[in-house]
């Protein structure tokens, strides 16, 4: 078919609101968009198992070291769909990972802050990933098959990760008065690195329009944002503790909640390399994944020697 | 605490609940860690299937000693000297291979000891282990495909494998002794005789070995003591760790 009926009938699926399939047509700029996007959010939820994992050693009951493991390790499982629906676009996941420890490609930035408290797990369970739900909800619905397919079990488990965040801080907001202490210096420090998860403001996403016309993005980053402190503020009330925004209030004739302006410095800084655990966490990666190598090889040594004589290596 | 006259199947369960806790808390300390991403799912299942299965032993052991503990007053509130777990399930992880070798090893152990558990006198132990036995046969096989993959892959992992298994060995003595707990439940009908299974896991073991092109190691050296609360040094770091938090909030609930 001719190139420009190829991109006219890519148009006409998107318009459509039809889904991209690996073996379809698409701009070359689509791909590379959506390679981007995806090994983010893949190297995201990679990340993003550190910051938690941080306290399965220290969870404080059973129960709640149980809910842990099994939430960190959804997130690797969320990694691999994720790097499995990389993989349909062409690049395979070695290739991504290398990206990520030359800095090429990002994870969120979220991931660059301290759990310095148990607290911490409940507000990054309740703030991060309701963040994260309101982002990738929309997802479910993006133009590219596969990434939407994905995001469809990825966003049940983030809502049980919320709801488990949400249950975990409530106990201890309502515990003794440490622990709402704890709960409440956790929100302090979670609050606003959550909002900032949704991205930087309209003015400032250089992917936004171009990947709203692709319909891989559905509402834009203040949208969201409004969306998440939608949801979250009236959840703090029930919570009994205070977000750290003395302008946030519900607005009657908005029919929204008015909130304060994030600190974009912060989050330059932090996305540039400079956060509190940028380095910490790109290097215990990077460590991890040296450290297998010798594992890797030696299961690829044995595929190798035992598919030449015809065993099915696992 | 196992110091109070208690039902030795109590003393049995907790035994056995105290292995699954803290070979799960190892298992768990390679979150983040494993050398792939499925992997870390791998080990991650396996802790969670263990923890799992210590959460049912304990509750059991507190219905036989009547002493009313929940399984966080066993886990958080016992000091070192009250554990009774083997030493082998509280070696550190050290490389893939030690972790993999102390799976094999105790999987199969733990294996045979299900089984033999199965056919109980106490029927929730037996429930418990009817359960188990399924996801240790799991355990089993993904230690098992890594010992293969590790003895037989490049001269570096049939190294590496090799001294894990060195390392490790002189622990699993330890596994099939017997003393007044176990003669009591073996009497009763309540478990199966250590010694009875000791079999079953060489010959296991041996064949898993030798696939792998792996020798089976010959020490003289059997340390023991974990039955009876005498750990290693790694142990109490261990227990630092895990008990902290929920020992500086005395009475919180979380």
């Amino acid at each position: 078919m001719d190139p420009v009926d190829l991109e006219v009938e890519f148009n006409g699926l998107v318009e459509a609101d039809q889904r991209i399939e690996p073996r379809d047509w698409m701009p070359d700029g689509y791909r590379r968009n959506l390679i981007r996007q995806i090994a983010q959010h893949a190297h995201s939820e990679i990340i993003g198992m550190q910051p938690e994992g941080n306290w399965i050693t220290r969870a404080p009951s059973l129960r709640r070291k149980a809910i842990l493991m099994a939430k960190v390790q959804d997130e690797a499982g969320h990694g691999l769909y994720l790097y499995c629906a990389a993989e349909t676009l062409g690049v395979d996941r070695a290739e991504l990972i290398d990206q990520l420890h030359a800095g090429r490609q990002k994870y969120s930035s979220v991931f660059n802050y301290p759990t310095l408290t148990w607290a911490d797990v409940g507000a990054i369970g309740w703030l991060v990933d309701g963040a994260a739900i309101t982002n990738q909800i929309p997802l479910c619905r993006c133009s590219y098959g596969p990434y939407a397919r994905a995001m469809v079990r990825v966003c049940k488990e983030e809502s049980f990760h919320q709801r488990q965040g949400f249950e975990s801080l409530y106990a201890l907001s309502h515990g003794t008065p440490e622990q709402h202490a704890m709960a409440q210096d956790a929100v302090d420090r979670w609050w606003w690195p959550s909002l900032m998860l949704l991205g930087p403001s309209d003015a400032e996403s250089t992917h936004t329009s171009q990947s709203m016309a692709w319909r891989i993005k559905r509402f834009t980053n203040d949208e969201l944002r409004q969306r998440f402190v939608d949801m979250v503020a009236p959840q703090a009330d029930v919570l009994e503790l205070t977000p750290p925004d003395p302008e946030l209030r519900w607005n009657e004739a908005r029919g929204h909640y008015d909130f304060g302006e994030c600190d974009w410095d912060e989050l330059r800084r932090v996305v540039g390399g400079d956060g509190p655990c940028n380095r910490q966490r790109l290097a215990h990666h990077v460590s991890a994944h040296e450290e297998g190598a010798w594992v890797r090889e030696a299961a690829a040594a044995y595929a190798a020697k035992h598919s030449a004589v015809g065993v099915v290596a696992a | 605490m196992t110091a109070v006259a208690v039902d030795p199947a109590a003393v049995y369960t907790l035994r056995h609940a105290d292995d699954c806790l803290v070979l799960s808390h190892r298992l768990a300390q390679w979150s983040s860690r494993a050398p792939s991403l499925e992997e870390d799912v791998a080990l991650t299942n396996i802790a969670l299937d263990l923890l799992g299965q210590a959460r049912a032993l304990y509750t059991r052991t507190s219905e036989l000693d009547r002493t009313g503990r929940s399984e966080d007053d066993h886990v958080f509130q016992r000091d070192e000297r009250d554990f009774v777990n083997c030493l082998l399930v509280e070696q550190e992880n050290g490389d893939f291979a030690v972790t993999v070798a102390r799976q094999l090893l105790f999987s199969t152990y733990q294996l045979e000891t299900w089984r033999a558990l199965g056919g109980s006198t106490d029927r929730q132990v037996a429930a418990i282990a009817a359960k188990a036995v399924k996801e240790v046969t799991y355990h089993l096989d993904h230690a098992t495909q890594w010992t293969l993959r590790l003895g037989d892959g490049t001269a570096e992992s049939h190294e590496r494998m090799r001294a894990a298994l060195e390392r490790l060995w002189p622990y699993t003595a330890e596994l099939f002794e017997t003393d007044a707990v176990t003669d009591d439940v073996v009497a009763r009908g309540v478990a199966g005789d250590p010694q009875r299974l000791r079999a079953a896991w060489d010959s296991s073991v041996d064949q898993v070995l030798r696939e792998a092109t792996l020798e089976r190691p010959s020490t003289s050296w059997t340390p023991t003591g974990g039955r009876r609360g005498l750990h290693t040094e790694c142990f109490g770091y261990m227990l630092a760790e895990m008990q902290h938090l929920h020992r500086a909030h005395p009475g919180a609930r979380w």
